[in-house]
Order: structure tokens, then sequence, then C-alpha cells
């Protein structure tokens, strides 16, 4: 695990950006121990921070650094009406608590009433608060959403939380450098999800384990940042601590004007460091894996992890053609559990609900990408489709181009912002049995509901299939 | 729990449970990539505390749908009562950061898991509540898979998983997060130690990535 490379701190040897980004963050280094690494942007929501301020408070603790701690609630936050008062009990107390926390110990909150509330890895690109070279750290598994910007950024544990609340470090061991490079162009109906799902689907969901991932090659340079947020969310489902993208002009063109992005003379010197951030020539990385952006289909998932998925013209695998006997076993688990036969193809199997929504794909883009297949168009009466945006200020923008209207008219609910379906906290939820296409991340075994059964795919992909009532191959639309 | 002062300055000796030797039957659940979904579903986390989390542990899994324990389930059959040691199927701990897994399996009495490898989140977090990711080779590994019960001892200090038969296999461990299980301290003491450091740095970094001013 450990890197004796990155103990080398020769300026002449190459880097990649990883190393680059965790060598600007180190604290302290003493025998016996991980490095000490300091945190450039902590980032909370109300499910994983209560026990660690309780921690605080058991040990008469004070937040160190509250200038550069941001809280927001996101995971058991209603997306109905804000005019409503929340009906679980439960929840509201959470929500609550985080309310109390943030004022005890001076924390900015944006809660469910504020125009900057929505999920944690929505609203951190968007103010400017994510930047090129930073270390960004939260309790919640897709922190590395920030890595599209060049930032090393992970999730964490409440205990670690915790760690960063009272001193503003971490203590970390180095990861291993792991190229993806994504060569060519990107067919019609293809997206950034599909590159994802397509990279997971061949490592499998432990292939990144100790390692971050660099997403590098001209398909990757040729995205948007937002679709590089979706690219980096999901990371960690490739079994990566963090995933990332060099900063370029397309970053910085996003960045420039926002809430807290550096002004004036101090953006011009925060651009000549960014630049600098880019992995060397020579660099050089512990793993790599190549893809041809123009061989990839749209992806969707057939079984109970992210790594179960397939091109969508591709039949679901047979345990037969599985040598590993676990891996056999835990084929024909998720294909019980999904009740799908093997061998048949996914497309056509009929669906329940389709959720578009989650730190993966809710932004502002993939509204767009969905409403417009859905404009002028109904969704299958059959199928219950929730539009729930990433943030109040991706619900604001959709409103003002009239997306809300596009997707009424087309039968779908337009909700408030917040996780909701992607891990069914809040009260959206799949009921036992159910079937969903899913714009999320995860399709793990009643992830979305007790009993539910998800199909991981992108924007375009789910509205095709609200459409027909089953899945659907956006292409054929 | 001791504080010494209302400041971040000085060390701070927390309480983490204690770990030396674990001697334990084993329980098998032989199944790859088990997610931190399944040890502690979503809807189980809108608790403010770290309590009562063990009883859902594996809940859907462990009972069905009316509420009652699964009997197939390997945490309840008779045998398993009582079992500190848990044997897995590789990746475990993978998806969510959820610190609750590792909270339900600790309240539950697992001491030790036991695999071919761990999601990192995972191991980090099992590390910090008692109970220790042990990673053995695959062929040890297909052994314990084999059947639940086994007696196994765990030496932390040694680094050993020693079989029935007294054959003794070495794991890797981290010796920052090894000593801080022996002792039963966790690592925020030493950090906040690192008070001097870490005002130096503070000192030199770059204003403009001050956020927040």
């Amino acid at each position: 695990m450990s890197n004796p490379s990155l103990s080398e701190k020769s300026p002449a040897r190459p880097r990649t950006i990883a190393e680059k980004v965790w060598d600007n963050h180190v604290v302290a280094e003493k025998a016996g121990a991980p490095t000490l690494i300091f945190i450039d942007l902590h980032l909370c929501h109300e499910v994983t921070s209560p026990q660690a301020f309780s921690m605080l408070r058991e040990r008469g603790l004070k937040v160190r650094r509250p200038d550069l701690t941001v809280a927001t609630m996101d995971h058991s936050t209603p997306t109905t009406s804000r005019d409503l008062p929340i009906a679980d009990p439960i929840g509201a107390a959470q929500i609550a608590k985080m309310e109390s926390n943030c004022k005890e110990f001076g924390i900015r909150l944006y809660n469910r009433m504020s125009d900057h509330q929505g999920i944690v890895h929505v609203i951190g690109p968007e103010q400017g608060l994510t930047q090129p070279g930073m270390t960004i750290v939260c309790g919640d598994s897709h922190t590395a959403t920030h890595g599209a910007f060049g930032a090393l950024a992970f999730g964490i544990g409440t205990s670690q939380v915790g760690h960063v609340l009272a001193s503003q470090c971490l203590l970390q061991v180095p990861s291993k450098p792991y190229e993806i490079r994504v060569n060519g162009q990107l067919k019609p109906g293809v997206t950034a999800k599909d590159i994802i799902l397509a990279v997971i689907a061949k490592i499998g969901i432990g292939g990144g384990t100790e390692s971050v991932f660099e997403f590098t090659g001209s398909a990757i340079r040729a995205l948007s940042m937002e679709e590089r947020m979706t690219i980096c969310n999901m990371s960690i489902e490739g079994g990566a601590r963090a995933g990332l993208i060099a900063p370029d002009d397309a970053t910085y063109q996003y960045l420039a004007g926002r809430e807290f992005a550096p002004k004036g003379a101090n953006w011009d010197a925060a651009v000549a460091r960014w630049k600098q951030l880019p992995t060397d020539d020579g660099a050089v990385y512990a793993k790599q894996l190549i893809l041809e952006a123009d061989e990839l289909e749209p992806m969707i998932t057939f079984g109970t992890n992210p790594g179960m998925g397939i091109s969508i013209s591709s039949p679901i695998p047979t345990p037969a053609s599985v040598t590993d006997p676990i891996e056999k076993s835990d084929l024909i688990k998720a294909l019980k559990y999904m009740n799908l036969e093997a061998g048949k193809p996914l497309e056509g199997h009929p669906i329940d609900v389709v959720f578009i929504g989650s730190c993966t794909n809710s932004r502002i883009s993939d509204l767009r990408a969905a409403a417009s297949i859905l404009k002028g168009r109904k969704v299958n009466p059959k199928v219950r489709t929730l539009v729930v945006p990433g943030s109040q200020q991706v619900r604001a923008q959709a409103i003002s181009e009239g997306l809300d209207k596009v997707f009424r008219d087309a039968g779908a609910e337009f909700r408030e912002a917040g996780c909701s379906m992607c891990l069914a906290m809040n009260g959206d939820e799949l009921e036992p049995g159910q079937y969903s296409v899913s714009t999320s991340n995860r399709n793990f075994e009643g992830r979305q509901g007790k009993g539910g059964r998800t199909f991981l795919a992108s924007p375009l992909t789910a509205a095709a299939s609200a459409l027909a009532g089953a899945v659907a191959d956006v292409r054929k639309l | 729990m001791q504080t010494d002062t209302k400041t971040n300055t000085k060390i701070v000796v927390a309480g983490t449970p204690k770990i030396d030797v674990i001697e334990s039957k084993t329980v098998v659940i032989p199944i790859e990539n088990i997610d931190t979904d399944q040890i502690i579903p979503a809807r189980f986390l809108k608790t403010t505390s770290k309590d009562g989390l063990g009883d859902n542990l594996f809940c859907d899994w462990r009972y069905a749908a009316d509420g009652t324990p699964n009997p197939d389930f390997p945490l309840n059959k008779p045998e398993a009562a009582g079992a500190q040691i848990l044997v897995v199927g590789d990746n475990f701990g993978c998806g969510s950061s959820r610190e609750h897994a590792p909270w339900a399996l600790a309240q539950f009495g697992i001491k030790a898991v036991i695999s071919t490898s761990f999601a990192d989140i995972f191991r980090g977090n099992a590390l910090k509540n008692g109970v220790l990711p042990v990673i053995v080779p695959a062929d040890v590994h297909a052994e314990l898979l084999k059947w639940s019960g086994m007696q196994v001892k765990i030496d932390l200090a040694a680094q050993t998983v020693i079989l029935p038969g007294g054959h003794s296999i070495p794991f890797p461990i981290d010796p920052f997060a090894k000593q801080c299980m022996l002792d039963g301290v966790d690592e925020l003491g030493y950090m906040l130690n690192q008070e001097a450091a870490i005002a130096a740095y503070e000192a030199k970094r770059v204003d403009s990535i001050n956020v927040l001013q």
C-alpha cells in the first residue's frame, strides 16, 4: 500500500496530478504513522455528521476551520413541496440536529429552505467551492465527483468527519495512480454515464481498490464539466478512493465568476497555479486501462452491483460462462433477486419506475438530456417517472428553461432537490418487486427501497425507457 | 473519556475498544462484494446516535418480510450464536462510506472479519471501531469459507490467524492502526498533538484557496 516513490521529493521526478495534489498537502510525515494531510474543503450532510459533532461535544473540542466547512441537507430531506412539514419524525429529527449542530459549531449551512440547498456534490461545484488542486472530503463515498476539477476528493467515515472538524487534517496513506484512458469520440446516444458504467463492468467493483483513477484521453477532454462529474462520481463504484481529471480551459470557464471562485488578481494567480497540476510527461501509473469511445454503446446494469453491466444490445450473462465458483453463485443470486433470465436481452423488460436524479446525473445538462427525449411525448402510463434536480439552483434553471413543464406535460413528477430515490431514505422509494431504470449510481439489493430492483443507465436511456414502459435503446427512438 | 482543555491543543484520549487476542468460532457468509447497504440498509441511517444498529445488521437478509428471522441466513443458525469472527467473500464492505456498517457489526458482537480483500473506506472505518479486518491468502480463505463454527484464534500483536490445527497464518495491518487497536485509543489524539505542524502548514497556505474568506 505504501508508495515509496512519493517520499522522494525531487522536483525533477515526473508526477501524476494526484501525486502533486498530495505533495502540496502534506502537513507531517512521521515514521510509523500515515501521512497527515491538510483538507481544503470539508462538506457535511445530515446523515454522516451527527455522531461526529457528538464526539466533539463529548471531548470539548471545537471546529478548527469553520471557514473551510460547508453543510447542506440532502439524504433524508424530502423532495416533496417545501411548504409541507417533514412527515417522517426520525428524518425530521436528523434534519433538526443538522441545524442545531451547525449553529452550535458556527458552520455555514444551506438548509432545506435555502436557494443554495442541494445534493452536497452538486452544490460544491456550482458555487465554485470546488477548485482544482484542492483536497476535498465529505462523509459520503461519492465525493470523488469533485475530482472532475482536478481536486483530490474522497469519501470518509464519520470518525474521520470528526477528525477533520477538529483538526482540518486526515491521516492517509498514498494511493496508487491508475490511468483510465478513453480515446476517440462517443457515438450519438452514448454518454459519460455509459463510459463509467463500461469502465466498471470491465474492471469490476473492486478493480480500483487502493487506487486513484485519473481519466485521460481525447474522449474525456471533449466532455463538459458536468459530464466529467458524472464520470468521477462513480469512481467509488470501481473501488477507487478517488477519481480525477486534470483541469483545462473547460474547467476554468466553468469556474470563472462563480460565487466562491477567486476573483481579479487572485483568479489569475489561481489559474497559473492550476496550470501546473496536470500529470507530467513520463509520470508512471501503477495500472492502466484503455477504452475506445467509438466502440461503446449505451450501457445498462442487470444485476445487484454496478459492475454487473452490459451494453443495451447484449444478452444477460449466463452463470455457465463464469468459472469462479463464488462469482458464479453471486451471479445466480443476483439474477434470482432481479428475477431475470440469463441469456435474454434486457431491452424490452417491463419497468415500473424511472428515476432521473442523484449526484451522478441530476445537473442541468442531465435534465436537458432527459427533456430532449420527453418533449412533446407522454411517459407510459404504467411508469412512475420522477425527475429530481440535484440542487435548488439546477431546479430554478430548469424552470427558467421550461423543462419543468416538459416533464409535467409528459406525465413525470418534477421534485424539490435532494438524493431522493438514489438511496430511498426520504420516503421516495420503490415498492418490493418493482423495477426501475435509474440514473443513480448503485443497484445494490434494496438500494432504492426494500425489495426494489434497479437498472442503472444514462438519462437518455432512462427517459426513453419511461416512454416505452420498458428498458429501451434511445438510439431506436 | 478525559478532556484536558476546551481548546484543541492537548491530547484527548479516546474510548475505542481494545483488541488483542480474539478466540472464537467463525460464522461464514460465502458471498463476494457484500456492500454496506446490505450490512446496514440506508433506512436505518436516520439515527443521530450509534445505538441500536446491531439489531438491524444484515436486516434484509436476516429477517423475512414479516420480520421473523430467516432460518437459512448464517447468522441465524444456532451454531452461529456467540461467534465473534465473520468470514466473507472478496471485497467486503464496498459501496457507501457509512460508518454505521462497522458500528452495527461491533454491536452485534463481531470483533474480526476475515476475507481476501476489503473496500478501502470500510477497512478504515472498521479499524476505528474495534472490528479487525483480516486479509488472508486465497487458499486459506477457501478453507475458512467451507464451514461455519471453525475455532480460530487471531493474535493482533503477532499479526497471525491460528487455525484449528495450529497452523499460523500472518496477516498485514497498518502499524499505526494496529497500535491504536492494541492501546484502545483513536487517531485523533495523535493528530491534535501535531498542532505545531498544522499551524505551520496553515501559515504558508496560499490565501486564495481559503474559499470562504
